[in-house]
């Protein structure tokens, strides 16, 4: 089996199954054993759902800086299949919103985009990640050209957006927003120092 | 003295919710055999220190709605108790062996009888009542709680407030060894809340220290917490070990750590909107993953003990 045959048919499959588990969990939570959910099933789903899709958010940032400081060249490959998943469980976290939470009442639901700042910028995540996920196939990303990395660049902007959109809505305890700050800038930061590095390196050359 | 954990509190001791939910029928019972023959009140109340013993000579009181509480469970693993972890089932994790007795309640400021009372005494001279009330909070969720407690009015009288008394100011126990969440200046420790002397004086308030007739838990605020039904539950302190009688406003924890979302008054408001909820629905515990939520009440549906009292407010911006 060559490289590309054990990316493919091995650790693609297994990453995508792990990124599963976490859906697969609450899933069977829910159904077989809600009471797991404790006494407001509705905020835990949206809680999990949230988590989870800060953390893929954060993994598929961080995939370019360790691929970089690793020497690990494959792990690009990995990069879009992690970022779907963050598209997924976004997805996940809004649709409990939307119909669970909200009940699908449109007066409530535009009411909450307009008035309350933490849902507006999420909503603006959201629909940045839905862009990027429908286009994110090989055939429609070669023909949009440079358009394409215009648009996916935005997820540098998604990834502050999801924190802002939690950091808002805590109350008065900001560990752990702060704690997915902290990740985001230092992801956010590598890419900076990167950049100013490259100018200079082709100074040095001339 | 043997004192147990609610772990060690075994299931059959605790009234089953059916049987609970079926007392009205045994009390009608009761009261026909009795051909009308029950006293009225007049007991003195006395509570026992282990949490979920069970509460006697309680009294029931019409202000209780009909509605069907929540379950006990529910009531006692979502909680906001953030001296206990500002996670909803960290009070119920991190409060089990939180220390109700020795407790004393200590009363000072603008009134005749101050001073400190230990819990029992400070309690004794009133009658317990069980108010079945609906619980609002700020973050848009609903319960409803069977308390027991003693009215607050009857003891602000009780404790003889002097005519410069127009606030009544409460402080929650900021002890960093049993709390683990004062630890960390989340909010600006001790707990504070203060109603006006009017509102505290007004019929609904309730010092609670029983839930579903039985000893109040420590997560829910043991052994003495405020229940004022028509506010957001933040002003509902828990854990209460200072009452003092102020002339000027006292200063209230949220509103200090958020002035702008967080008012002195704080009524159930669903025309008042917060800045990160909507007040005009709520989701009522309990009622199901798909249940839809249900429109929230001014003043929590008890506008008609309490619309007079803020007759001349403007609402909007006294929030």
């Amino acid at each position: 089996m060559t490289k590309t045959q054990k990316i493919r048919w091995i650790a693609k499959p297994l990453v995508f199954v792990t990124g599963l588990l976490p859906a697969i969990w609450i899933a069977a939570l829910t159904v077989l054993q809600p009471s797991a959910l404790g006494a407001n099933p509705v905020e835990a789903l949206l809680d999990h759902f949230g988590i989870w899709a800060m953390w893929f958010m954060l993994i598929a940032l961080a995939v370019t800086p360790v691929r970089k400081l690793l020497g690990w060249p494959s792990l690009a490959r990995f990069r879009r299949m992690i970022g779907l998943f963050a598209f997924f469980y976004v997805l996940m976290h809004f649709l409990t919103w939307l119909v669970l939470d909200q009940g699908l009442a449109l007066g409530p639901i535009l009411e909450d985009i307009a008035k309350r700042p933490f849902i507006t910028i999420g909503i603006v995540a959201f629909v940045l990640l839905l862009a990027m996920a429908a286009t994110s196939f090989t055939r429609l990303r070669q023909r949009m050209g440079r358009a394409w990395q215009t648009l996916h660049n935005s997820v540098y902007l998604v990834g502050v957006l999801g924190v802002w959109h939690y950091w808002w809505q805590v109350r008065a305890d900001f560990a752990e927003p702060l704690l997915y700050a902290v990740i985001l800038t230092a992801l956010l930061g590598y890419r900076v120092a990167d950049q100013l590095r490259k100018p200079a390196r082709r100074v040095a050359r001339a | 003295m043997l004192i147990r954990k609610p772990t060690d509190i075994r299931p059959s001791e605790i009234t089953s919710e059916e049987n609970y939910l079926n007392r009205r029928a045994f009390m009608k019972a009761g009261l026909i055999a009795g051909s009308g023959l029950v006293a009225p009140s007049a007991m003195s109340a006395v509570v026992p220190e282990t949490q979920g013993a069970d509460l006697t000579d309680v009294s029931k009181s019409p202000f209780s709605t009909d509605e069907e509480p929540n379950s006990y469970e529910d009531i006692t693993t979502y909680n906001n108790f953030y001296e206990f972890g500002t996670g909803k089932a960290d009070p119920y994790r991190n409060a089990e062996d939180f220390r109700t007795r020795p407790w004393t309640i200590t009363v000072d400021g603008e009134a005749e009888k101050t001073g400190t009372f230990d819990f029992d005494d400070f309690i004794k001279p009133f009658d317990l009542e069980e108010r079945i009330y609906r619980l609002r909070c700020v973050e848009a969720w609903s319960m409803v709680v069977p308390w027991v407690g003693i009215s607050l009015a009857d003891v602000i009288k009780y404790l003889q407030p002097t005519s410069k008394a127009r606030y009544v100011a409460f402080e929650t126990l900021n002890d960093p060894a049993q709390m683990p969440g004062v630890r960390r200046r989340i909010l600006d420790w001790p707990y504070r809340e203060g109603l006006t002397i009017e509102e505290a004086t007004n019929e609904l308030p309730i010092l609670a220290v029983g839930l579903y007739g039985k000893v109040i838990p420590n997560q829910n605020g043991a052994p003495i917490r405020l229940v004022v039904p028509w506010k957001y539950g933040f002003k509902s302190i828990k854990s209460i070990v200072r009452i003092r009688f102020t002339e000027r406003q006292p200063q209230t924890s949220w509103n200090l750590s958020a002035p702008h979302e967080y008012g002195f008054y704080a009524n159930v408001n669903p025309d008042v909107s917060h800045p990160r909820w909507s007040q005009a629905r709520e989701r009522r515990i309990g009622a199901g993953l798909f249940a839809d939520k249900l429109p929230t009440q001014m003043f929590n549906g008890y506008g008609e003990q309490v619309a007079h009292l803020y007759k001349d407010l403007d609402l909007r911006r006294n929030y």
